[in-house]
């Protein structure tokens, strides 16, 4: 037996269905199509091998977690397991019957997002028209039926004037907590980047307004913050460390350290569907391949903080430098930190281009 | 939306709605499951958490500091710190 420790967490890809069509999707960009889903009785034996394998929690996400027909009966198998469900939703499917059914079924917890603080704004960044107005509704509803709401807004340079507003919906909507994320630029957001970078004098005039509102909400509305990495000066801790914490299942089946992985060439992935859960964290060679801090080159091998930040986003250093064992290009000790802001100061100061949406037209046939 | 829950002797705690408390058998820790967030309780705070079914902070104060034999100005300190660290983050309403 391996001397790494349990994850705490899954996310369960359900599908990569979704009606809306954020050009920031962290999906790959390879999305898998609804034929290749797994079935109710194939996630059900996953919760069931996660439990055992010590998870306390899920995520019930996709793309659009609500399209599956058999949620509530996922949910309810979590609930009889001892696991903690957190529905990462668009919300524009949902109604009050079924949010109803959802607490039924022993969910506390619903994250939704919010594209922007204006309706126009919002359904043209989530490529969905009267998106917004439903996911206000569907916001009401949670609360409503007393379960924790979180709002889940990824800012970017079309909506990061108004973070102060997006804060102030979630006071509004009587949110628990509020997740301002910096756009991550993986999968659909990586080839979008250009059309979502906003300017560093806007990031800090940003972050600056989230501090203080943190400061003055304590109590009241939990902000967690997740920092610009082209802006930063050290990287995030990402994923907590690959094969810490945490493990990524896609609509198939695959076992993933984080939603990104697959963007990594080389590293092998396996299915659920072929192999027992505990045996692909323990053993697996993509959640081997970067645990802990053997695989590290300089800088991070020699680095006071490579059991704090564990080297930063793999996929990002491979994005950037073309080498996934690279020091994540967001630390401003990696030799690539200057190519990394000059990316991001051109891209803002450019006009922004046109959206590539994320739907199956626009997504690349994968080479296998 | 409500005001930020204060912690004093008077307030009477328990976990929020959303919030479940239970025995994790694989850790064979007390763990609280939040959204998102997953706290693994040390034995003071399920020493303190456990008595937290109704009564004020006053009483949970005064019984901890029976049980344990310990000065009660010492283990207010560690329930307020606790308690209020907990409401800070939504975890416990009062």
């Amino acid at each position: 037996m391996s001397d790494h420790e349990p994850p705490l967490a899954i996310l369960a890809e359900l599908s990569h269905r979704c009606p809306l069509r954020c050009p920031y999707c962290s999906n790959p960009v390879a999305l898998e199509r609804s034929d290749g889903e797994m079935d109710l009785d194939t996630w059900t034996g996953i919760l069931d091998q996660a439990a055992k394998l010590g998870v306390l929690q899920v995520h019930f996400s996709g793309g659009e977690p609500t399209v599956r027909r058999d949620l509530e009966a996922l949910v309810q198998h979590a609930t009889d397991l001892g696991l903690y469900s957190n529905l990462i939703t668009s919300a524009v499917l949902l109604d009050r019957a079924r949010l109803e059914r959802l607490k039924a079924a022993g969910l506390k917890h619903v994250q939704i997002s919010f594209q922007a603080v204006e309706s126009a704004l919002a359904d043209r960044i989530g490529g969905y028209p009267g998106g917004h107005e439903r996911k206000l509704a569907v916001a009401r509803y949670v609360r409503d039926l007393r379960m924790a709401l979180t709002v889940n807004a990824v800012i970017n340079r079309h909506n990061v004037a108004r973070v102060d507003a997006m804060i102030e919906l979630a006071v509004e909507l009587g949110a628990q907590r509020i997740e301002i994320a910096h756009v991550q630029y993986y999968g659909w957001a990586l080839k979008n980047r250009a059309a979502l970078m906003p300017t560093r004098a806007e990031t800090d005039i940003a972050i600056g307004k989230v501090e203080a509102a943190a400061a003055r909400l304590r109590g009241r509305l939990a902000i967690d913050h997740v920092v610009p990495d082209y802006y930063a000066l050290r990287p995030k801790a990402c994923m907590n460390g690959w094969g810490r914490r945490f493990l990524n299942i896609t609509p198939s089946g695959r076992v993933l350290p984080c939603h990104a992985a697959e963007t990594i060439p080389g590293l092998q992935f396996q299915s659920v569907k072929e192999l027992p859960l505990a045996e692909i964290w323990h053993q697996g060679p993509a959640f081997q391949q970067f645990r802990g801090t053997a695989w590290m080159k300089a800088p991070c091998r020699d680095c006071e903080r490579k059991e704090i930040d564990w080297g930063g986003c793999r996929c990002q250093a491979l994005a950037i430098t073309g080498d996934a064992a690279e020091a994540d290009p967001a630390c401003e000790l990696s030799p690539y930190h200057g190519r990394l802001v000059e990316m991001a100061t051109t891209e803002a100061a450019a006009k922004a281009p046109e959206f590539v949406y994320r739907q199956f037209a626009n997504a690349q046939v994968p080479a296998e | 939306m409500t005001d930020a829950v204060v912690i004093d002797e008077t307030s009477t705690p328990r976990l929020a709605d959303h919030v479940t408390m239970r025995f994790d058998e694989h850790r064979e820790r007390w763990v609280i499951l939040a959204p998102e967030r997953v706290l693994i309780l040390d034995e003071i705070s399920v020493e303190i958490l456990k008595r937290c079914d109704g009564k004020t902070v006053a009483q949970v104060i005064d019984d901890l500091a029976a049980a344990f034999e310990a000065p009660r100005a010492d283990i207010a300190r560690d329930v307020m710190a606790m308690l209020q660290g907990l409401a800070d983050k939504g975890t416990i309403a009062a």
